[in-house]
């Protein structure tokens, strides 16, 4: 019966076969609305669930808060997306045409998710203006990438995105001896010169100051519309300062989604967080 | 010139490559100008082991872009380096001709030897220079080509890389010590004649093979600037530094590797085949791990991610081989010990980093 | 004219006389031994092979005696009184005795002799009866020795000779063997019914004896009948033949794979527990070979103990190299993986030279004990070196201690704990300096008794290290790095396919072919067999 299934699916007239289609390179097309989707995705280490039939929906221009206990899922869910994880089942598309489960890397970071990690991680022997200039969008093939020239563009979009991050003073200070709030912030630099139309941005706010952290937000806030910002965050206060719309995951799948007042007045929520 | 915009910056390239064209004009002057009585006459007996420390600079040029610059630790660039003195080799065999000692106008010695009827196919083309030439660069450059994209593909990294590079050097020196390899097994290839119409045993061809070795060298040097300069070369370095955030940032980190290694294998190899007329053999030893790893020390004395300090770590190491050698055959190994540890417990930066530092305090 | 011709004829007559009369008295006599003296004196060698008929027909001690000193060329007749004796070369003289009584001669030169020749065929007729007379030896193993002799050289005569002897005999290998020889001579016999019979009494008997003299039948014989069976037969002993083989291939590949276990378990403690490539690894396996060498040296009376004290002397000797290496280089170089690989193989050139300075580059070959030499054999097909065994049985009792070790002590523990989080480890209050110094020490001492184990089958050089290095690390790498049932499997695995390859790749391409396919094996699991899975892995 399996092999009819296939067999069926093969002849299918409305389909084109998958090794035809056009894989990489491809402009993500968000005719309708949605830039991610991630359906009935499963994932688990060693027996352990991580993530569970995980769906999840995210419109074009918005800003996502993603909430949940330790262990929720919410890494792993991010490792999936940007494909350093394989799910076990389930499929994750990038706007209508882009199956990000066929992408490598470097192919998912190039058609336009970029992504800032946990735990600060920039080139530390490379100086701030470097970080910048090898995360700018560009070809990034290995001939062009040798005979890459600056342009101006280039620098003032750099100068640019310096200013934005407050580090144009140490711009030729190794990445390495910067301070930890500085090395998030440069992470989000480097995430900006990448251009990217889905940011995913994993605990942005850990070791800032609270100035330092309304700045985060008044950024964030500012990139959503002509981009796509999903947060990964712990720090409540952070999240109601710039959560539109809530999403709280809980042992690998959505727990309950809405704005941060229904969310937090949700009963399942207050369970998990505080228990019974 | 592209190409040199990289060497305005180099305080240190200048130095080596002004070094390198003042050894390339005096060196065969005071070889051929001054009488041999004359205490500043260099011997053609010199100029040859000057010839090959060349070469090894010229490798550890190599091993250092791969190393210092991408981090990979390669325990195989002894593989390329004796696959293009095989090559070399080969072209060299091919001219003795009707000398060898069983004057067999087609069949090296040892094939007669073996009793060897034809000449096997892989030896066709090696009578041509040309076709030599870029055999010595695809035969490392294939290989590494082959092997990179496996390793790199699959995310092989740090030691676990470096072990299976040592394994395929080991496996390529168990093969070539067999006879049925058709590489002339346990004696390998010598008793060359001439190259390219000039006798080997020249004076005069002799030197222009060091000033060939000296030209290379710098050419060498001076591409592989232009690769670390270059926005290529910061990938490299941030690869190195931080492999899966150069992913997340897009690029395609294999490719990178595959790249810069395979051109790193093709250098080992020229400098391969610049070493095997100089010093007229090559035998499988020179694949022996033991080998490969002499190659990092040399890279770890000079000073890695330099590029001149590697080469220069080259000589240096070298030039006390040749003297221990000589003079205390027992010390040498000792020696050799002692250096692999004391660089790497207290010169983590070699000589190069050790100037520096002294450089910046006064 | 007439009276030289008369004296002529006279001196015929009385030649041929005494010639008869030499010959009567040989024939009449009633002792067999003094008439075969005299037939083996004459110069025809059918006389001699009468006397060797005589001899072995006369069952007696001396006859065999006799026999055994025809055969060894120790056989002569004295020139002067010609007298059969057998003599013994001692330095210029020889020393005699009477051939016939044995009586002491004392000694004589080398010129008073006249060695009595012989020929192949009477080799052959005497090492024939010798083994006939052994036939009857008390002793089974002589018994057991002489059939086996007589299956070298099937016969139909040997058949019957041994008819009466089959029924009485009491040892189980000896009637084996003899039946097998009755069957063999059967199968020449005329009687097809016969024939059939033999072929299915020797059904799945595996001497080669067996082998020949069916094929050669099979070559010879025309009844399709004979042929049909020796077919079935013949087909039977060769299956079982390459079942022999397999466990032969097998129990070689297993020998192998112990002696690479016992070599990579070392490693797979201070590379896969603690994360440090020790390039010196091969080197700690060479000091412990040396350590054997030495504790041979000082109780040269004594081998089979000496190798008992190697081991736990060389575990302590190469333990504490490795403690002492780790605490005077590698501490300083954790978390610098690269840098520890380069440091440490300065280390193994600096251990080769120190032993190559004291011992001389020259192999030492260690003696291997009485109890460890010698095979078992199992029948005439298999037989297992028992060195080879004994490796076996000791790997994996080295292996079953070290997990032990790690599994049921404070120290393993402790290990387990710092390998896994360093961190949370000394927090805990596991003093890691110690941990890490005491497991360095512990894979340092398994490569040391590792090297007793081969010293026992190879000579004991300054390159024994650096033979082993590489294959080590292929089988940690191979296995899974941090998992010691990995290195187990790992080992035995490629020890099994290297030895099974050999026939038809050769050793060294054996050995190619199988760092190939570790190198290909790599890129597609790179974490080896069995990989440590889960996030903490990930890391």
């Amino acid at each position: 019966m399996n092999s009819l299934q296939n067999l069926r699916e093969v002849m299918r007239r409305d389909r084109v076969f998958d090794f035809m289609l056009q894989t990489t390179g491809l402009e993500v097309d968000l005719s309708h609305g949605t830039i991610l989707y991630l359906e009935d995705v499963s994932v688990s280490f060693d027996g352990f669930k991580a993530i569970n039939d995980l769906n999840l929906y995210i419109d074009a221009g918005e800003l996502r808060c993603i909430i949940g206990p330790n262990g929720a899922g919410k890494t792993t869910m991010m490792d999936i997306i940007t494909g350093k994880t394989r799910p076990d089942k389930g499929s994750a598309f990038f706007g209508q045409n882009i199956n990000l489960l066929h992408l490598n890397e470097a192919e998912i970071a190039q058609a336009g998710i970029g992504r800032k990690f946990q735990k600060p991680t920039v080139f530390e022997f490379h100086t701030v203006f470097e970080n910048l200039e090898l995360s700018m969008a560009g070809d990034k093939r290995v001939w062009q990438t040798f005979r890459a020239r600056m342009e101006g563009s280039q620098l003032d979009r750099i100068s640019n995105v310096l200013e934005i991050i407050g580090l144009q003073e140490c711009h030729h200070k190794l990445a390495g001896s910067l301070s930890h709030g500085q090395k998030q912030w440069l992470e989000i630099g480097m995430l900006l010169m990448q251009n990217p139309k889905l940011l995913l941005v994993d605990e942005p706010v850990a070791g800032m100051t609270h100035q330092e952290m309304e700045r985060t937000a008044e950024l964030l806030t500012s990139l959503a519309g002509e981009h796509t910002v999903v947060v990964v965050e712990h720090d409540m206060d952070f999240v109601r300062s710039i959560a539109r719309k809530v999403t709280v995951l809980h042992q690998g799948s959505v727990l309950a989604e809405g704005s941060m007042d229904e969310v937090q007045n949700d009963r399942r929520v207050v369970e998990v967080y505080l228990g019974e | 010139m592209r190409l040199f915009n990289p060497l305005k910056q180099d305080r240190g390239g200048q130095l080596f490559l002004a070094t390198l064209v003042l050894a390339m004009l005096l060196v065969p002057m005071l070889n051929l100008m001054l009488p041999e009585s004359s205490p500043f006459h260099i011997s053609t007996y010199t100029i040859t082991l000057l010839g090959k420390y060349l070469a090894f600079a010229l490798l550890a040029i190599a091993v250092d872009l791969a190393w210092g610059y991408l981090g990979i630790l390669s325990l195989g660039h002894g593989a390329f380096f004796a696959l293009g003195g095989y090559a070399m080799g080969m072209y060299l065999m091919r001219q003795i001709g009707e000398r060898g000692v069983y004057g067999n106008p087609l069949l090296p010695d040892f094939m007669v030897f073996l009793n060897w009827d034809s000449l096997p196919w892989f030896w066709y083309g090696f009578d041509m220079f040309w076709f030599a030439l870029l055999m010595v660069m695809l035969a490392p450059g294939v290989l590494a080509f082959v092997f990179g994209w496996l390793a790199f593909r699959s995310r092989v990294t740090g030691v676990y890389l470096s072990i299976i590079t040592q394994a395929l050097t080991y496996a390529l020196m168990l093969a070539f010590f067999r006879n049925e390899m058709g590489f002339g097994g346990n004696n390998g290839l010598t008793d060359f004649k001439d190259i390219l119409g000039f006798n080997l045993q020249d004076d005069t061809t002799r030197i222009a093979l060091f000033v060939a070795t000296a030209l290379m060298l710098a050419v060498g040097y001076i591409v592989c600037r232009a690769i670390v300069a270059s926005r290529l070369g910061r990938v490299a370095v941030a690869i190195r530094d931080a492999e899966d955030r150069t992913r997340f940032v897009g690029y395609r980190v294999e490719y990178v590797k595959l790249a810069i290694f395979t051109f790193s294998a093709v250098l080992a190899g020229i400098a391969g085949a610049l070493y095997v007329p100089q010093v007229g053999i090559i035998n499988p030893g020179e694949f022996s791990p033991l080998n490969s790893i002499e190659i990092v020390i040399w890279v770890a004395v000079g000073g890695r991610a330099t590029l001149y300090g590697a080469a220069a770590g080259a000589i240096m190491v070298n030039y006390g081989k040749s003297y221990f050698t000589a003079a205390l055959p027992e010390v040498w190994l000792f020696a050799l010990g002692a250096l692999f540890v004391l660089v790497t417990l207290f010169l983590p930066k070699g000589v190069i980093g050790l100037l520096k530092r002294r450089r910046a305090e006064s | 004219m007439t009276l030289i011709r008369i004296f002529q004829w006279l001196l015929l007559v009385s030649l041929c006389t005494a010639a008869t009369l030499v010959n009567a008295a040989a024939v009449a006599s009633d002792d067999p031994l003094n008439s075969a003296a005299a037939l083996l004196k004459s110069s025809s060698f059918k006389d001699k092979s009468k006397a060797v008929d005589l001899l072995s027909a006369h069952a007696g001690e001396q006859a065999g005696v006799v026999l055994e000193a025809f055969l060894d060329n120790r056989l002569y007749t004295a020139k002067a009184d010609k007298r059969l004796v057998i003599a013994d070369s001692r330095g210029e003289a020889y020393a005699v005795t009477d051939a016939l009584t044995n009586e002491d001669l004392g000694r004589t030169a080398k010129n008073s002799l006249k060695i009595i020749t012989l020929n192949n065929s009477l080799r052959r007729q005497i090492r024939e009866a010798l083994a006939l007379s052994d036939l009857r030896h008390p002793d089974a193993d002589r018994r057991l020795a002489a059939v086996n002799q007589l299956l070298d050289r099937p016969a139909a005569e040997h058949a019957k000779l041994l008819q009466p002897l089959l029924e009485q005999e009491r040892d189980a290998r000896v009637r084996d063997a003899m039946q097998i020889v009755t069957a063999l001579g059967a199968l020449t016999s005329d009687d097809v019914r016969q024939r059939l019979s033999a072929i299915e009494t020797l059904e799945g008997n595996v001497h080669p004896a067996v082998r020949n003299g069916l094929a050669k039948l099979q070559r010879n014989a025309q009844d399709p009948e004979v042929l049909k069976k020796i077919g079935k037969v013949l087909e039977s002993i060769e299956s079982k033949l390459q079942i022999y083989r397999f466990i032969e291939n097998m129990f070689f590949g297993l020998s192998l794979g112990s002696v690479l276990v016992l070599a990579a378990i070392g490693l797979a403690i201070t590379f896969g527990v603690m994360g440090v490539i020790n390039m010196a690894h091969g080197e700690l396996i060479m000091i412990g070979a040396y350590t054997t060498y030495v504790i041979q040296l000082l109780l040269p009376d004594n081998i089979g103990a000496s190798v008992l004290i190697a081991v736990p002397a060389a575990f302590v000797v190469s333990g504490l190299v490795g403690i002492a290496i780790e605490r005077g280089v590698i501490r300083f170089l954790y978390g610098r993986s690269l840098e520890t690989l380069l440091a440490t193989f300065g280390i193994s050139l600096i251990l080769q030279q120190t032993v190559r300075s004291i011992f001389s580059p020259l192999n030492r070959s260690v003696e291997t004990p009485a109890w460890m030499s010698g095979s078992w054999e199992i029948n005439s097909a298999l037989s297992l070196t028992l060195n080879r065994l004994y490796i076996i049985v000791f790997a994996l009792l080295v292996f079953a201690a070290l997990y032990l070790v790690l599994k049921k002590t404070s120290l393993g523990l402790q290990v387990r704990a710092v390998s896994q989080n360093r961190a949370m480890a000394r927090a805990m209050g596991v003093r890691s300096e110690w941990v890490d110094a005491m497991t360095f020490g512990l894979g340092s001492g398994i490569a040391g008794v590792a090297g007793v184990a081969l010293s026992q089958l190879t000579n004991v050089g300054p390159n024994l290290g650096q033979s082993y290095i590489i294959d080590s690390f292929m089988v940690v790498v191979f296995g899974g790095v941090g998992n010691l049932w990995g290195t187990l499997v790992s080992g035995m695995t490629l020890g099994v396919a290297n030895k099974f390859m050999e026939p038809w790749s050769g050793a060294v391409l054996a050995k190619i072919l199988v760092l190939v396919f570790i190198i290909l094996f790599i890129q597609k699991r790179p974490r080896g067999l069995f990989p440590q899975k889960g996030r903490a892995a990930e890391g």
